[in-house]
This record gives C-alpha cells, sequence and structure tokens, in this order.
C-alpha cells in the first residue's frame, strides 16, 4: 500500500488578473470578479505539486478535495490530469467559498476528510489568493488532531514520517513529524506541472464524488467567529510627478536632481 | 476579571535576545487600544533568557510581562508555543492577543484560535477600537481592503511591520511575571537544523530605502545595477514576483502580500508593472518613484515620481547625477 495523500484545493478568481477585474461593491461586501476564470488557488496548486513529488518517489495516490459552489469542473480535471486519483467535491449552491468564514470552511473540510480516512498527509496552501487568511490549513489539522507544519518549500516524506524545509524570513528551518500529518505549501515549492493533453483526456475517466452537506456528520449552522463588515477599494493611488526629458538618460539626471531637491534622498 | 489583561502581545526575540522591532510596535498598538478602553496592556515572552526582553518590554509599554526563560524554548517550536501559550490564557482571560505577521505569527495563532475557540483576523494593517475591536486587512491579493469584526470574547490578530508605533523607554516599568509551568516535554513535531539564506546589504523591512526590480530587469545582471543603487542610496534591494520565480534573485527578497511588507521612506520600483499583490507590500512607503518603459503601467498611478524609459537607459545617468549631488 503505498501512500494516500489529500489535497485541499479552493477555487478562486485568478490572483494574476489585473486591479481592474475585481470590482469592490462595498454595499454588498464583497468583490465582484469580471472577467476573470476561476483556478485553482496557486498555492493549493504548489502543494498538489508536492503531492505529486511525493507520489512519484513513495508511490500512492493522491484524492483532490475541493469545496464550493459551481465548481469548475474544467479546473478540476485540469487539476487532476496533472497527477492526482481522484476527486472529491463538496458543493453546494449555500457555500460560496468566498464568503464561507475561516471556521466554518475548515469544519466542513474536516468533516470531509474523516470520509476519505485512512490518508496518511494532508496538503493544502499556505493561504488563499482570496481571503489571504492562512488558518484553514491548521484549523483542520486541530480538528482532525493531526501534527502540522506550515510553509513548506520542500515536503518529504519517509519511513512513515514527513521532512518540511519551512520558510522562514531569513531563511528555512527543518521540521519533522509522523504521518498522518498536514502541511501548508508555501510558493517556493515551484509550480504545479502542465498536463498533457492525454492526460486531461485520462483524467476524464478517474473517479469523482460529489459530496452534499447532508452526506458529512456535521452540525449547522456552523457559528461563525468572525465577520466582515466593510469592504472597500485600497487607497493607493497618488499623483505622480512625471518626469519629462527628449531622451531615457536625461529623465534619468532630471529625476536625480528633483529627488535631491525634494529632499527625498 | 480584576487580575485579568485586556491585550496581550506575544514577543519575538532577535538572535540576542532583545525583543523585535516589530513586537515593540505591537506593544506600542497594544498601549494605545488599550486606553481607548480602559484595560491593560501585557506581553508574554517565550525563550532561553527570555528575561532580557521581558525587562524591556516592561518599560517599552507593558503592564506585565509573563516570561518563561528556559533552554528548551531556544527556538520556536508551534506544539511548545501552543500549549503553554493556551494554558496562560486560560489562567488569564484577556480580550485580544495580537502577534506580528511573521513565520511565527501565521503558525501560532490559528492553532491557538481553534484551541481556544477564538476568532481570528490575521495580516491586519490597522486595528481600531469602536466599542469592539475592528480589523483592517487586504483581501484579493490587495484588490479589497475588508474590516472584519470577531464575534467571540477572546480575538486574536497578526499584525504587520509598522502599523504600531514603538513607545520610548519609560519607568518605572510594568511588573516581570516567572510563568509557573514546565515547557511539554513530548511534542509530535522535531524542530532540527535552521539554514540562513544570504541576505542582502541590510534586511529589506529594516531599511530606509528599498530598490527593487521587476520581470523587466531580464536576468541576474539587472539585479546588479539595482544593487549598485542600493548601495548609493544606503538601501536594500528586493523584487517583484517574477524574478524570484525565474530564479534571478533569492525568494527572501520577494516584496508583496506573501513575500516581505516594506514601508521604507523611499521606494524605488525599477521594471515592476505593479500587482496588486505587489503593491499591497509597499504601498504604505514614504515616496515612491516609478522607473518603467510602459507609459500605461499601473505602478505610474500609485507612485510619486514616474519616469518613462528602459532602465538601462535611465539607470546609469540616475546614478551617475546621484554621485556628482553627493560629492558637490
Amino acid at each position: 500500500m503505498g501512500l494516500h495523500i489529500v489535497v485541499l484545493a479552493k477555487m478562486v478568481p485568478d490572483p494574476e488578473g489585473p486591479p481592474s477585474s475585481f470590482e469592490v461593491r462595498s454595499e454588498e461586501k464583497r468583490v465582484a470578479v469580471r472577467g476573470l476564470p476561476p483556478v485553482i488557488n496557486p498555492f493549493d496548486e504548489n502543494a498538489l505539486e508536492a503531492a505529486i513529488r511525493i507520489k512519484e518517489r513513495a508511490g500512492g495516490s493522491i484524492t483532490l478535495l475541493s469545496l464550493g459552489r459551481n465548481l469548475s469542473r474544467a479546473v478540476i480535471l485540469k487539476a487532476v490530469a496533472a497527477g492526482a486519483d481522484a476527486s472529491v467535491l463538496v458543493e453546494e449552491d449555500s457555500l460560496d467559498q468566498a464568503l464561507l468564514d475561516s471556521r466554518s470552511t475548515a469544519v466542513l473540510l474536516a468533516a470531509a476528510l474523516r470520509t476519505l480516512e485512512p490518508f496518511d498527509l494532508v496538503l493544502c496552501g499556505r493561504q488563499a489568493s482570496d481571503t489571504n487568511a492562512g488558518v484553514v490549513g491548521l484549523g483542520v489539522a486541530q480538528l482532525l488532531g493531526l501534527p502540522a507544519v506550515t510553509l513548506a518549500q520542500k515536503v518529504e516524506v519517509a519511513d512513515g514520517r514527513v521532512m518540511v524545509e519551512r520558510v522562514l524570513s531569513d531563511g528555512y528551518e527543518v521540521v519533522e513529524c509522523p504521518l498522518p500529518a498536514l502541511v501548508t505549501v508555501s510558493g517556493e515549492v515551484g509550480d504545479l506541472r502542465y498536463p498533457s493533453l492525454q492526460a486531461i483526456r485520462a483524467a476524464k475517466e478517474l473517479p469523482q464524488r460529489i459530496v452534499r452537506l447532508q452526506d458529512l456528520e456535521i452540525s449547522l449552522p456552523i457559528e461563525a467567529w468572525v465577520e466582515t463588515v466593510s469592504l472597500a477599494p485600497p487607497r493607493r493611488e497618488r499623483s505622480c510627478r512625471m518626469v519629462e526629458a527628449d531622451t531615457p538618460a536625461e529623465a534619468g539626471e532630471r529625476l536625480a536632481q528633483l529627488l535631491w531637491e525634494d529632499k527625498v534622498v | 476579571m480584576k487580575d485579568s489583561m485586556d491585550i496581550l502581545v506575544i514577543s519575538e526575540q532577535t538572535d540576542d535576545k532583545s525583543p523585535t522591532r516589530l513586537t515593540l510596535e505591537l506593544l506600542g498598538l497594544g498601549r494605545r487600544l488599550a486606553a481607548e478602553n480602559n484595560g491593560r496592556v501585557g506581553a508574554v515572552v517565550l525563550g532561553e533568557g527570555a528575561d532580557i526582553a521581558s525587562r524591556e518590554l516592561a518599560e517599552r509599554g507593558a503592564d506585565l510581562v509573563y516570561f518563561l526563560d528556559n533552554p528548551a524554548l531556544s527556538r520556536y517550536n508551534p506544539e511548545v508555543w501552543a500549549t503553554l501559550l493556551e494554558s496562560l490564557l486560560r489562567r488569564n482571560p484577556a480580550s485580544l492577543m495580537l502577534a506580528g505577521h511573521t513565520s511565527l505569527g501565521q503558525d501560532l495563532l490559528p492553532r491557538l484560535a481553534f484551541s481556544l475557540g477564538a476568532g481570528l483576523v490575521t495580516d491586519c494593517v490597522e486595528i481600531r477600537w469602536d466599542g469592539s475591536f475592528l480589523f483592517t486587512k487586504p483581501v484579493y491579493g490587495g484588490n479589497a481592503v475588508a474590516g472584519i469584526k470577531v464575534l467571540t470574547p477572546l480575538a486574536l490578530a497578526t499584525v504587520r511591520a509598522r502599523v504600531g508605533e514603538a513607545l520610548p523607554p519609560s519607568s518605572p516599568g510594568g511588573e516581570l511575571i516567572p510563568i509557573d509551568q514546565d515547557p511539554p516535554q513530548e511534542t509530535r513535531l522535531t524542530v532540527k537544523d535552521r539554514h540562513y539564506l544570504e541576505a542582502g546589504e541590510c534586511p529589506l523591512e529594516e531599511a530606509r530605502v528599498v530598490v527593487s526590480g521587476g520581470r523587466g530587469m531580464g536576468g541576474e545582471e539587472g539585479f546588479e545595477v539595482l544593487r549598485e543603487l542600493a548601495r548609493l542610496l544606503g538601501g536594500a534591494v528586493g523584487a517583484s514576483r517574477p524574478p524570484v520565480d525565474a530564479g534571478w534573485v533569492p525568494s527572501t527578497c520577494q516584496v508583496g502580500i506573501t513575500g516581505k511588507v516594506v514601508a521604507p521612506a523611499l521606494y524605488v520600483a525599477v521594471a515592476i508593472s505593479g500587482s496588486s499583490q505587489h503593491l499591497s507590500g509597499m504601498g504604505d512607503s514614504g515616496k515612491i518613484v516609478a522607473i518603467n518603459k510602459d507609459p500605461e503601467a499601473y505602478i505610474f498611478k500609485v507612485s510619486d515620481y514616474g519616469v518613462v524609459g528602459d532602465w538601462r537607459e535611465v539607470l546609469p545617468a540616475f546614478l551617475s547625477k546621484l554621485r556628482e549631488l553627493a560629492s558637490a
């Protein structure tokens, strides 16, 4: 029996989209996204890549677990095709992944994970690109009683243990713990590999399970611990003094002169 | 509630055992919030030689400093910290606990949130008191700013650098209280070796001037020019995400929502178009200078000075003029 790795993958609007595609609707306290396709949260993609590398070395299988409403099958398919073996979608109209708080999300994912036991390792991104919170992964670990290591730039498994290189502001440290465990993954792991068309076709045949709230052992409603009370566009525009000159070199000189006169340098 | 504190700050210490600047800022922030709601502010210091930081924190705004000085605490172990803080908070209820939005704070506070059943807001750029705490944080990669309230009796928050203001030393200092509990010896996590990456001439977060490059730098050689400029201005070199992804600079250089958050007096953005996630990491800088060959680049909208042109032509002239002015 190889390892069973579960990767938690949140569907988000593409965070690389231009600022103009994120329309802040303050009165509705939500961000309306225009013309941006959904993607898997980039850090969750990094987590999937880490899982695939572990599977390549140690063998085993990968289950992709996503939660939300109207989950794009194309996006899931592409992620699965990169190297997963099955997908499980906790899907319900009431589960707007952009509005769920971290606690509710963690409770739901923990309940969904219980239906996937036994597993050896749960991987997820260090934070989602929409909420930027970084709370759910550790919450799931806490609810399931799993040891957890955060901010991984490298994840390896051997002898029933997971070894993690954990990112610090001035380098990294090595942290180990026994399996089963949860690890949150940082971008340093590297991008998710791109699946071939052949792999995408093959992935259509892989098992996919849809889970409804009623299938999970949870008591509803889940009490929220935080509440978003306002949402506003960022205030960051400044009036920019453009330095005009005939050549870029001349502009460079003028910029120096200007910064000097204004005592900026 | 007589012996309870309202606000508790988790201290982090530098290698020489003094509190980090961010810790002092959090204490200043805690002091200000405590003054508004008639509470007290405390700090908690865990570490080997924790008494050193404790004394300084007691003079820098803390009414109370809980400390545990133990060789087993020389390195952060999440489970050890979580166990000690959970029992400290159960014995001494607080209404707000603050930690830096650092690799420690991001790791520790979610654990405490779920073990204590407390609401947590991470990456706060502002905390206000208006009858309850209001937390402000960037969401959607900095494309929006959310105001969040915590619904539980204890609120937890991780806070960015430069949100609070460190207080000058004053005496008499607050009270020092040793924590009467041994660190747990059995933990599932084992923290092993630590590796330092080569840093620039000075740490990004501390620098008064940051010179950053983007995708348009074209390669490692481009960053040599930025280093020269940074040296001349007495600053540090940063980068947006593409140069880090391309391997031109180490990931410790990344400025942005998932990299380093900086607010120097002067930020020079070279060949950076200005993605939201980058702007969210440097938008509070004093003055922002943008050099970009694309006149439509978004970075100009958020800058104070702009030059449209190829950095290969602009920077050499900029550098030599600066040298000329400096030597005059």
